[in-house]
């Protein structure tokens, strides 16, 4: 009796002093412990997020992808790209591959190679509970988010530039169209314009299309220099064709009296091409700024609780037209040292 | 009697010179600026790299063949060598490298086409995809590769001044790939026409099995053809990335093939061999201009050039089948 009473009393003592430590374990907690760290660990922990750009194999998607790999496998995500390389048919399938296959991802980063082609595909990805972002590319699809230019005001930008290179010249400006089906073209196309307007004594005296190809901008940007000699700046949609209207000025020996503004992904090339003054001025996408909002929006996504398809948030990237005055040593980003990890 | 005779004359060449010269007329007309010096030599270097790859299709087709992988050797074959120039090997290896690497190619094609029976329009349109897909893959990590400053392919920008001397022509004016083009096509006119293995070409894609039978080397001969069209193909993608100081391996995928093929046909170059030479390339290639130059001077959307392309070349085949009706003593089953 007397042993049972001494080990009960013993057993109250423990129990209490557990007790005791307890409480005082759990007040310590929430003095010290980040209430948010559990619930975004748990959150974002093995959560896919595959992005599929137009191709793998130019500089912004292989930025994007780079950066984002590195921020999603840090935050204890996995990551996955598909390459439709310029493909719309491929891509397309690739999406389908992707919504319909067993591991389905919880996050899809799209960048669209037109207004409307994917939207019945992106919509069945929501109804299976996917968020779609898109990028770069605007598309007519309430996406969960849009991250990107807003190709109008980069339009804009780069109507500012041409105008201000050409003062006290002849007024004549061309552009070299991307094609008539992508949003980056049309929009950019309309923002020149507005610009335009509102320099009456403007005119823009040719609009050819390039197709996104380098030698049909050189052979449109040749037929347009000599139709209209006195041209004083040429607009071209992308620096990946402007390599080609840079090569016609420089075969009309025109590169003094001709301003070449184009926009583009902002690497290292842009910004030699600006340096020896093949481009008079680029608006430069800012990658990192770029991705990191990407980065940003796919994690508030995934601890939003909201139900993918039912809100649209549209983040625009903070652009400028860059020319040869203001480029700095960190105007651009080096895709080589991005790989090789360099952040 | 007279009419007759008129119709006889008709060849396709001749429609299409005739085409070329109204377009051209038209346009001479109507177009402001058309007529200009510039613009002419414009006309004929827009179309200098389409005329040198048909020049080796020409050389390809005569003979009763095809060689859909023209445009992806041109691409890949540059980019890879400008690959290596970037990644730091010496500049003749690399040279060495791909030169074999695009005379594999061709042989392996001539192999498929001459030995293992393969018609040329599936071993190469296999060959094709396989090199683009193999070089994007393994070989070259981005569409467009820059080439490095200082390469001796930036010299092919411009003809050299020694060259502009020993010859006492003042040749610094025209672009140089109007020179080469006229080069390429001069060269393989001299083969087609001056040479034992130019004629077996033409008997080979006349009659194959009589070539055979006369003792001529058919297969070896079929081989040579596809390695010649991979060397002249190697050589444009040369002149694209001087003239361009990059090469975009995104023309894979554009229309460029189907151009080099519509510049052969319209020229007057039967699909079905044996007929037409270089002459006719060279017709085709500036109605193509011409028309190009002519679109772009007007302001035509891109999708409509392609329609207009299209519809000619579909008028082209058309009436290559009612002049160079097919032989029903030679036609023979994977005859393209």
């Amino acid at each position: 009796m007397k042993l049972k009473r001494m080990l009960a009393a013993i057993a109250l003592v423990l129990l209490g002093a557990l007790a005791v430590n307890t409480v005082a374990t759990a007040a310590d907690d929430v003095g010290t412990q980040d209430p948010g760290a559990k619930p975004y660990a748990e959150a974002l922990k093995g959560k896919r997020v595959v992005l599929i750009p137009m191709a793998m194999g130019f500089d912004l998607a292989q930025g994007w992808a780079a950066y984002l790999k590195h921020e999603v496998e840090n935050w204890g995500g996995v990551f996955e790209t598909r390459d439709p390389n310029w493909d719309v048919n491929a891509h397309a399938q690739a999406i389908t591959d992707v919504i319909s296959g067993a591991q389905k991802p919880d996050v899809l980063v799209i960048h669209s190679p037109d207004l409307n082609s994917f939207s019945k595909l992106l919509k069945k990805a929501q109804k299976e509970g996917i968020y779609v972002v898109l990028i770069d590319n605007p598309m007519n699809f309430p996406a969960d988010a849009f991250v990107g230019s807003n190709w109008y005001h980069l339009g804009e930008l780069e109507a500012e530039a041409a105008v201000k290179a050409c003062e006290g010249k002849s007024k004549q400006i061309g552009l070299v169209q991307g094609d008539a089906a992508n949003a980056s073209s049309i929009y950019q196309y309309n923002g020149i314009m507005n610009v335009l307007k509102q320099h009456p004594d403007f005119k823009v005296v040719a609009e050819p299309f390039s197709n996104w190809d380098p030698t049909t901008s050189r052979n449109v940007t040749t037929t347009m220099l000599q139709q209209n000699p006195d041209i004083c700046a040429v607009i071209d949609f992308w620096d990946g064709d402007a390599t080609g209207a840079s090569a016609a000025i420089k075969d009309a020996g025109k590169t003094d009296q001709v301003a070449l503004v184009t926009t583009g992904g902002g690497e290292t090339v842009d910004c030699k091409a600006l340096e020896d003054g093949t481009f008079y001025a680029v608006v430069m996408t800012e990658l990192a700024g770029q991705s990191r909002d990407m980065n940003a929006i796919i994690k508030f996504l995934l601890q939003s609780g909201v139900k993918p398809g039912t809100s649209t948030t549209y983040i625009y990237t903070l652009e400028k037209a860059t020319t040869k005055a203001d480029l700095k040593p960190t105007s651009c980003w080096d895709l080589k040292s991005l790989q090789a990890g360099a952040f | 009697m007279a009419s007759i005779k008129f119709f006889r004359n008709l060849t396709q060449e001749r429609i299409v010179f005739g085409l070329a010269l109204a377009v051209f007329i038209a346009c001479a007309f109507t177009l402001n600026g058309f007529l200009a010096t510039d613009n002419l030599i414009a006309i004929v270097r827009s179309v200098s790299v389409l005329g040198i790859l048909a020049v080796g299709m020409g050389i390809v087709i005569i003979g009763r063949g095809i060689d859909l992988s023209a445009v992806a050797i041109m691409a890949m074959s540059v980019a890879w060598y400008l690959q290596m120039l970037q990644s730091g090997v010496p500049g003749g290896q690399a040279l060495a490298l791909t030169l074999a690497g695009v005379v594999a190619i061709g042989l392996i094609n001539g192999f498929m086409v001459a030995y293992a029976d393969v018609p040329a329009i599936f071993a190469t349109l296999a060959s094709g995809a396989f090199v683009y897909g193999f070089c994007r893959s393994q070989l070259v990590h981005q569409d467009a590769t820059p080439v490095p400053q200082g390469n001796w392919i930036e010299g092919l920008e411009q003809i050299p001044d020694w060259f502009d001397q020993a010859v006492h022509i003042p040749l610094a004016a025209i672009p140089v790939e109007v020179f080469f083009f006229s080069s390429f096509a001069f060269v393989a006119f001299l083969f087609l026409r001056f040479t034992k293995w130019g004629h077996y070409v033409y008997l080979m894609g006349d009659n194959f099995m009589a070539a055979r039978n006369m003792g001529i080397p058919v297969r070896p001969m079929t081989v040579l053809r596809y390695v010649i069209s991979a060397l002249i193909a190697f050589s444009a993608g040369i002149l694209t990335a001087a003239s361009l100081h990059s090469i975009n391996v995104r023309v894979v995928n554009s229309t460029l093939l189907y151009d080099v093929i519509l510049v052969v046909v319209i020229g007057g170059i039967g699909l079905s061999g044996g007929k037409g030479g270089m002459r006719n390339v060279i017709v085709g290639a500036l109605l193509i201009g011409i028309m190009l130059n002519g679109m772009t001077i007007i302001d035509i959307p891109n999708i409509y050039q392609n329609l207009i392309k299209a519809t000619i070349l579909l008028v082209a085949i058309v009436v290559d089948s009612l002049v160079n009706p097919r032989d029903e003593q030679t036609a023979q089953q994977g005859d393209i």
